[in-house]
């Protein structure tokens, strides 16, 4: 039984069928990667697993719990945090309080009236704040605004807005997209990091193979809303199918 | 102090050292005197500077820190001069239960509008909140005018119950607002040579009223509450993928906003005990948005100073007339003076709107975070100035 469970997920957007008969097992502590052609429906199938879109039909339990019919902000409660393909991080805050927020997020739920203290007095919060911010090497750019830093920057930050919920499932839907070779490494090597470190499962869409097949354990194959085939990278990479699915886009 | 940081309570220092000053501060000019007219220094002006200043506090709490566009607050402005105006009615003239009951009541009032509107964002809640500001208006007006007094307005009478209090005076006249027999229309004067200085009862008390409300409105600022505020304005997406339910948080601002809009309106009924539909109308409503963004959206002081200013012009520049432009300008040549009296004409007296109108395009293209970012750019400037100053002097030993 793996830590999320995807069986039989069916959905239609008029005529397109966008996921049909889809079903997926992500086991806990791996690093899953779902993987296939544009229009695949690897986008699809994220939104159904964090709750923004409702699948027609099948079922998606995490933890035990089902997730469909949940708002995104409850599956987050529930440990499923999500990194964007371009970074969603509070653009207007300081840096530091971009991490302040997922914090009280953890701790208070979805939400508390705390209006008459002062922020300033969270001292528990500030110092979690503060370690994660370390941990990714941001500290000296605590007090910059948020929309003033590099896409790489905001790339780690929302990673750390994500790691210090402290999630048992992140999904990670093309961490890399649009970012330059020496960025690129730097997210792969973080991500390592917080493979090894943490122990967080994880599930990353993504285009890139080279990111792909440093990071993941498994690979699912999508093409046209279907599991083609799942497997180790190893053996993906001699796959008929998948180079059939891939053909004449990219080398596998 | 108080809990806030060093430069908060400088800020709240300043706020209460102008407000007690406040009769001095705005007649600065001789009684008799030409510009005597400008003296904003009397009684029903300056509470009127401190209540707008509440309405606009409170508004700014919803508007400056989530992004959240009301266009119907006056109505709870409306419902807290009515609920005011019925505690005078019916159990005495003390203020400070109709001012209680003037809250509670646009607090309840918002957190039903407040729960409909805020299921859209954007330009749809707008829209929402303008729609029951009329529907409230319109009822006001007509149908619900056993309870609002209809065209006319609410007003008391010598046949009003008052259970608590003297359903009349001795001499058999509708008493007036008190906070505990001090009479909100009693004022003090002081002559000083030609200066002439008021200081009146209801002023003060509004004026205590929205110092509370600006410490409260600073510390709602600070707290991790305006922060979720902030980021709901910022990415409401990343709010949601973050484990935070954004909904409760905009309520309980909007709420809360609706609350300093309903201790405005008490007060306003406070200060002179009637209360009409048009308090709720949309360019009431208007008005406050005017406020808030020409101060500063999303800055402490902002909205006060936006209300200032606004209801400065409205008083002040309504008040010049042709004649006085005319006495202005009469050193001109006679053709000369005619043809730039008519020129100014357009803008002052019943023209102010447009004096304010171009006022407010120049803040909102040249200075989009209103007067305080203005203020801050003169003291940007001064400070670069005396920077430069002190630099020659820095690098003189090294001749």
């Amino acid at each position: 039984m793996g830590l999320l469970e995807v069986k039989g997920i069916n959905k239609r957007f008029g005529g397109l069928q966008a996921l049909g008969d889809v079903n997926l097992s992500i086991k806990e502590n791996t690093t899953h990667a779902i993987i296939g052609p544009n229009g695949a429906g690897k986008s699809t199938l994220l939104n159904v697993l964090v709750g923004k879109l409702i699948p027609d039909s099948g079922s998606v339990m995490f933890d035990g719990q089902s997730v469909l019919g949940r708002a995104p902000h409850e599956i987050n409660q529930m440990g499923i945090s999500r990194v964007f393909q371009t970074p969603e991080i509070f653009s207007d805050l300081s840096v530091f309080e971009n991490v302040m927020i997922p914090c009280f997020a953890k701790r208070d739920g979805a939400f508390r009236m705390h209006a008459i203290e002062s922020i300033f007095a969270e001292k528990g919060i500030q110092q979690q704040a503060e370690s994660i911010l370390d941990d990714v090497n941001m500290l000296e750019k605590r007090d910059m605004l948020a929309s003033s830093l590099s896409r790489g920057d905001k790339r780690r930050l929302e990673m750390a807005m994500c790691l210090v919920q402290d999630p048992k499932l992140l999904l990670l839907d093309e961490p890399t997209a649009g970012m330059a070779r020496a960025d690129t490494q730097n997210t792969i090597a973080l991500l390592k990091e917080i493979r090894e470190k943490r122990g967080i499962t994880m599930a990353i869409i993504e285009h890139d193979m080279n990111v792909v097949f440093s990071l993941a354990e498994r690979i699912t194959v999508l093409a046209q809303g279907t599991p083609l085939v799942e497997d180790t990278p190893d053996n993906i990479k001699g796959h008929p199918k998948v180079r059939e699915a891939y053909l004449g886009e990219t080398q596998v | 102090m108080l809990g806030l940081e060093k430069k908060d309570f400088r800020l709240l220092l300043i706020v209460i050292g102008l407000t007690a000053f406040a009769p001095f501060l705005l007649n600065p000019f001789p009684e008799g005197s030409d510009l005597a007219q400008f003296n904003a220094g009397y009684p029903d002006l300056m509470q009127r500077f401190v209540i707008f200043g509440i309405f606009a506090i409170g508004f700014n709490i919803l508007f400056g820190l989530t992004g959240y566009l009301s266009f119907g607050h006056a109505a709870f402005l409306g419902a807290g001069s009515y609920g005011a105006v019925w505690m005078f009615k019916l159990l005495s003239m003390n203020v400070l239960p109709a001012i209680a009951i003037s809250v509670v009541i646009a607090g309840l009032f918002s957190l039903l509008i407040g729960y409909i509107s805020l299921r859209r964002s954007g330009i749809y809640f707008s829209i929402l909140t303008l729609a029951f500001a009329q529907m409230s208006f319109a009822l006001a007006y007509s149908v619900l005018t056993p309870i609002t007094g209809g065209e006319t307005g609410l007003q008391l009478a010598l046949s009003d119950p008052r259970i608590f209090g003297a359903a009349q005076t001795a001499t058999g006249n509708i008493p007036v607002p008190a906070l505990f027999g001090l009479e909100m229309r009693s004022s003090f004067e002081w002559n000083v040579g030609a200066w002439l200085f008021t200081f009146n009862a209801g002023y003060y008390l509004a004026a205590v009223f929205m110092i509370i409300a600006f410490y409260i409105s600073i510390r709602i600022f600070r707290s991790p509450f305006g922060m979720m505020l902030r980021a709901i304005k910022s990415n409401q997406t990343r709010m949601s993928y973050t484990g935070l339910n954004a909904r409760p948080y905009t309520l309980a601002a909007f709420v809360i906003s609706g609350m300093y809009a309903g201790l405005a309106g008490g007060l306003m009924a406070s200060m002179d005990p009637l209360a009409g539909a048009e308090r709720m109308q949309w360019t009431a409503s208007g008005e406050v948005v005017l406020m808030t963004i020409l101060g500063g959206a999303g800055t402490l002081i902002g909205p006060v100073l936006g209300a200032g200013m606004i209801k400065y012009f409205e008083n002040i520049f309504s008040k010049i007339n042709e004649t006085i432009l005319h006495g202005w300008f009469a050193f001109l040549p006679d053709g000369l003076e005619d043809v730039v009296v008519a020129m100014i004409y357009p803008f002052i007296g019943k023209g102010w709107h447009l004096t304010l109108g171009i006022m407010f395009m120049l803040v909102v293209i040249f200075l989009p975070g209103g007067l305080v970012q203005g203020g801050q750019k003169i003291a940007a400037l001064f400070s670069r100035k005396k920077a430069e100053e002190t630099k020659p002097n820095a690098t003189e030993p090294a001749e």
